[in-house]
């Protein structure tokens, strides 16, 4: 493998009594994409928010490009090289489709309005959203606001894209292309962490598939290992209630 | 009817001088609304401010915090009248019988006591914001301060709208309360309209009228202009890319609040 852009170190995180992540130990390469899956409450999310430090880790480090993330990087840069896509979307109601891929180039990365607006508009394509570059977050569907999101996140040109169960606040008709913009992008070579309820996307899109149980990581593997042949108990009772839901 | 001769007696002898009187009501009103906002506004951004890691500056926003909400208590829970007694008597006090020239005097108070009020609605307006903007922004590297002035604050804006327009309107009517340091406003020339011509019903009768039309007049234009600030609920769709005359028009139902 080539080298590892983050890199999670005995990651601990917990809330008051309430231990969420007990030893969380992963790093992620250049180009790679990781699926995380796992039961409700496991603390997928509250990994993917450590890494981004919307949550503060109580424990262990996490390293972007070898520096750690808390000690030794600027906060606002690093958000910036690590963009986040949410399940609810977190548009800025505010700005129009234009003005939410714009205003992060122009307040963090100090970019010009010109090449702030072309990138907007180059990422709006990519993701076929550039007939409603006029409309406000409100005015658009569920699959059209991930696509914007998912723009705004590339605008910053990020080196890592974290996604937050991406599709399960959309209607199951919207999911198609939120996922079809994902996949794209994986085989662009962005390097992805994606948790996901949606296997069908972690078994055919991912390099790599993370099981998440109960504070630890479980299992990981190609998914052809993982789905195809767990070692784990707990993943193999997961993958059937799944798959049997 | 005497009372409407003892209004036309007034009117006719003193009805420029009380009319002179709207033009401080309104400066006074109109400006100190203007600076309460900037200072709720102030305030709530400070105070949303998340909190440091550095010991020292989290110690510094504690004490920040703490004085933004003794201003706010203070000045909500004391009546405008003796707040500025205090504040215009205070001052001479101090400055060996030195006084505060009369309308910034006016000014000043209506700002600070507003400032309190609004910087409670500005709270309100805020939180009321979902958190999931705020965590949108820092994941693109936003800082608290950009985040306030891009996103936040033009929401907070809209949503308080009303109720600062209420402040407004509320100050119209409570400058009148200036008239005890002797502030040269619409309800000071009423009173001495009263003292001199004996003709108190009337005088106060032709107050209360000069100052409902004006709540009224403000208020309507105020309704406009939230209206106007409502916006647009279409959008234009681009129906292609190269050519972008051709547009297609879509009229979407607003079906959301804002
Ligand atoms: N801010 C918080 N304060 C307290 N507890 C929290 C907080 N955020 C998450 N938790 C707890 O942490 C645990 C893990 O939550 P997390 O959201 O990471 O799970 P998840 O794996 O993402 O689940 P899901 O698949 O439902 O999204 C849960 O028990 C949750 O109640
Ligand atoms: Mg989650």
């Amino acid at each position: 493998m080539s080298e590892s852009v983050i890199e999670i170190k005995h990651l601990k995180k917990t809330f008051g009594e309430n231990i969420v992540l007990k030893d969380i130990d992963f790093s992620i390469s250049k180009g790679e994409t990781v699926s995380v899956i796992g039961s409700s409450g496991s603390g997928k999310s509250t990994m993917l928010r450590c890494v981004n430090l919307l949550e503060t880790p109580t424990g262990g480090e996490i390293l972007f490009h070898g520096k750690n993330i808390q000690t030794e990087l600027d906060i606002s840069e690093y958000r910036a090289k690590v963009g986040m896509v949410f399940q609810s979307f977190n548009l800025f109601d505010n700005l129009n489709v234009l003005g939410n891929c714009m205003i992060g180039q122009t307040s963090v990365l100090g970019r010009d309005k010109k090449t702030a607006e072309a990138k907007a508009m180059e990422y709006l394509d990519k993701v076929g959203m550039t007939p409603y570059i006029n409309a406000k977050p409100r005015q658009l569907s569920g699959g059209q606001k991930q696509r914007v999101a998912i723009a705004r996140a590339l605008a910053m040109d990020p080196e890592v894209i974290l996604f937050d169960e991406p599709t399960s606040a959309l209607d199951p008709e919207m999911v198609g292309e939120v996922l079809t913009v994902m996949k794209r992008l994986s085989e662009s070579g962005m390097t992805m962490i994606v948790v996901t309820h949606e296997m069908a996307f972690a078994r055919d899109v991912s390099d790599r598939v993370i099981f998440m149980n109960d504070g630890y990581i479980c299992e990981q593997g190609t998914p052809e290992d993982v789905f195809g042949a767990p070692k784990r108990e707990e993943t193999k009772s997961f993958l059937s209630r799944f798959l049997n839901q | 009817m005497s009372l409407f001769s003892d209004i036309a007696v007034v009117w006719s002898k003193y009805g420029t001088q009380i009319l002179s009187g709207i033009g401080n009501t309104v400066l006074i009103s109109i400006i100190g609304t203007l600076i309460g906002l900037v200072i709720g506004l102030f305030n709530g951004v400070i105070r949303t401010m998340p909190t440091a890691k550095n010991p020292l500056a989290r110690g510094a926003m504690k004490i920040v915090n703490w004085i933004i909400n003794a201003y706010v208590e203070v000045f909500r829970g004391t009546p405008m009248m003796v707040q500025a007694m205090i504040i215009y008597w205070g001052y001479a006090y101090m400055n060996g019988g030195d006084s505060l020239p009369l309308i910034p005097a006016g000014i000043a108070i209506v700002s600070i006591n507003t400032g309190a009020y609004i910087t409670e609605i500005v709270r309100g307006g805020i939180i009321s914001i979902d958190r999931g903007q705020f965590e949108g922004a820092m994941s693109i590297g936003m800082t608290h301060f950009s985040t306030m002035i891009h996103i936040i604050i033009p929401q907070v804006m809209r949503n308080i709208l009303p109720s600062v327009s209420n402040e407004f309107v509320v100050n119209i009517k409570d400058t009148s309360v200036l008239n005890v340091i002797g502030v040269t406003e619409l309800y000071f020339y009423a009173a001495s309209a009263a003292k001199n011509s004996y003709k108190i019903f009337a005088s106060y009768l032709i107050a209360c009228a000069i100052y409902f039309c004006l709540t009224f007049t403000v208020t309507r234009i105020l309704r406009f202009i939230e209206k106007k600030i409502e916006g647009k609920a279409n959008y234009t769709v681009f129906g292609s890319q190269s050519d972008s005359t051709a547009e297609i028009h879509l009229n979407k139902e607003e079906t959301a609040n804002v």
